[in-house]
């Protein structure tokens, strides 16, 4: 029997791998997430992107600080969360009077909360204390060494963190809100920040946070009033389907909703279902007095 | 001296023969045009990560360039014989010590220098801001940091027998320090004795290359750092060089040249 010259068993080999290549294709894209990926970063860094994302979340941090914040060793008293990036900060626009007699304000926080926050904040980034030596008194003059905050349009230096941290890790929600709340308020980029919470909204489409920027935007700058009632109803919804069950649930949200909408409704003129929605708030709101009053107020006028 | 300028100058001329700065700077400058090309919510206005990326980039190839070129200088002479030549001539040790310091750092010196009139071109372009003598004082603080560097390396290349090996090394303890140098007081005061002691005395002993480091400052426009410490500063990295080099002479002097 004539032997089969070597370029042939090659061939033949070519042929069973690419044969079996084609079967176990498809079966080898159910074997893990990562054959998911829809983008490269996906596929390189799988489930760890969501420590890069949180690195540069803190990276948006630290710039929002202006490069004052602690170090590893000073961890425990760094900031846990980004709430204190839009806390306090108010929009300096229609609406503000309203939220402070009902006692919410844009950085989803009671006004007596809000001066507790700032001095916890405040508390906890003075991380550093007094000199411990010599070389540590010396060594203070080559860093930043006061707490400050960004102001104004400088704002926009914690975008590109923001915004690689949510390419990294899409779910995480605060990344959104935050860059929002920054496009909108202080550099008047409303179109971007409705595209950044609308891709927020495609890749957690039952975020109520997310939802209720996004009405915000609609009516505090957009001025699109049917549009906003539409997306807080839609938050209310969400947030009363998800959060409810849960041992520690967002009680601040849901206030800056039902906030958010009965300042809509008191603005359209509908001053009943605007004291349906303060009864609400009252309920979950740690400040029930100054809401009653406003109900007291709303309800002389329906009258 | 002339001994000394003289292998400064072969120092200098084997640097911009070999490639590694023209890889790294056109590395550096390509990342950061294209993280600047990048579009950030349509404004064009940001610009503080473009400088934290291109400073980041500077302070790698400055540590790379400078840890590489000094660890294989002393080495490479040895292997290839013509340190025997060299030491007939006659040049001194310490002569071929300081000569080949001197030499890595205006090297160093001279690759920071193309580096920071980049970085002034890029942020200045961007910003709109010239902050020329903010600029200088980093420059200046990051050259003094990179004379402890090559001064460390040259005693590690006498010291250790392989470049790779000294690089290493060099390259963890510089980051180390750089890393938690600042810190170790807060980490020794949370030790129980003795360790609180040694983690104390080592926290004094090593150099603080962190307080050369004032990227923070450049970054986000903040003030400039005092002239008199900047010279106080300098003056320390001044002291710590020639302590290295000393050490590097007294191991040089006793170490026996045959491979």
């Amino acid at each position: 029997m004539k032997k089969a010259a070597p370029i042939y068993w090659l061939l033949l080999l070519v042929a069973c791998a690419f044969t079996l290549g084609t079967i176990l294709q498809p079966r080898t894209a159910s074997w893990s997430p990562r054959a998911e990926a829809g983008s490269l970063l996906k596929v390189m860094l799988g489930d760890g992107r969501s420590l890069f994302a949180d690195y540069f979340a803190r990276k948006a941090d630290v710039s929002y600080h202006g490069g004052y914040y602690p170090s590893i060793f000073d961890r425990t008293k760094a900031p846990k969360d980004t709430r204190h990036m839009t806390a306090g900060e108010g929009e300096g626009e229609k609406g503000h009077d309203h939220e402070e007699a009902v006692g919410g304000s844009e950085g989803h926080e009671e006004h007596g909360q809000d001066d507790h926050h700032a001095d916890a904040h405040e508390e906890a980034m003075s991380f550093l204390g007094p000199p411990k030596d010599i070389f540590d008194r010396f060594g203070r003059r080559f860093m930043i060494t006061e707490h400050a905050h960004l102001e104004g349009g400088d704002a926009r230096e914690i975008l590109p963190w923001l915004k690689v941290a949510a390419d990294l890790d899409p779910h995480r929600i605060e990344t959104y809100t935050v860059a929002s709340f920054w496009l909108r308020t202080r550099l008047g980029k409303t179109k971007e920040a409705e595209e950044f919470l609308r891709a927020g909204w495609k890749e957690n489409p039952d975020s109520f946070e997310i939802l209720s920027e996004l009405g915000s935007v609609y009516y505090k700058n957009l001025k699109e009033t049917a549009r906003a009632r539409n997306v807080w109803e839609l938050a209310l919804k969400k947030w009363d389907a998800q959060e409810p069950g849960k041992k520690e649930p967002d009680k601040l949200g849901r206030l800056q909703i039902l906030d958010n909408l009965a300042m809509l409704e008191e603005a359209e003129g509908n001053h009943a279902k605007a004291i349906e929605y303060l009864k609400l708030a009252k309920e979950a709101s740690p400040n029930p007095g100054a809401i009653q009053g406003h109900i007291d107020e709303l309800s002389a006028k329906v009258k | 001296m002339n001994t000394i300028i003289a292998l400064s100058g072969v120092v200098i001329k084997e640097m911009y023969r070999r490639k590694d700065f023209y890889v790294l700077f056109v590395l550096t400058a390509l990342i950061t045009l294209v993280l600047g090309a990048v579009n950030f919510f349509n404004d064009d206005r940001i610009v503080k990560y473009l400088k934290e990326v291109c400073l980041l980039l500077i302070w790698i190839s400055s540590l790379v360039i400078a840890i590489g070129t000094a660890a294989r200088q002393i080495p490479a002479e040895r292997e290839n014989r013509t340190i025997f030549p060299l030491l007939a001539k006659p040049v001194s040790r310490w002569q071929v010590i300081l000569g080949k310091f001197f030499g890595c750092w205006l090297a160093c010196g001279l690759c920071l220098v193309v580096f920071y009139v980049f970085f002034l071109l890029l942020s200045g372009t961007r910003e709109h801001q010239w902050p020329v003598l903010q600029y200088l004082q980093t420059f200046g603080l990051h050259w003094s940091l990179l004379a402890i560097v090559v001064g460390l390396v040259l005693l590690g290349s006498v010291v250790l027998t392989a470049p790779s090996s000294n690089a290493t090394i060099s390259f963890i303890v510089v980051l180390g320090i750089l890393f938690v140098g600042r810190h170790l007081n807060t980490v020794a005061l949370q030790q129980p004795e003795p360790l609180s002691t040694i983690v104390y005395t080592i926290y004094f002993l090593i150099p603080h290359l962190e307080w050369f480091d004032v990227r923070d400052l450049v970054i986000y426009g903040q003030r400039l750092v005092g002239w008199g410490d900047c010279l106080l500063a300098m003056a320390y990295a001044g002291v710590y060089t020639a302590l290295l080099l000393g050490v590097s002479w007294v191991a040089f002097r006793r170490k026996a040249l045959n491979l």
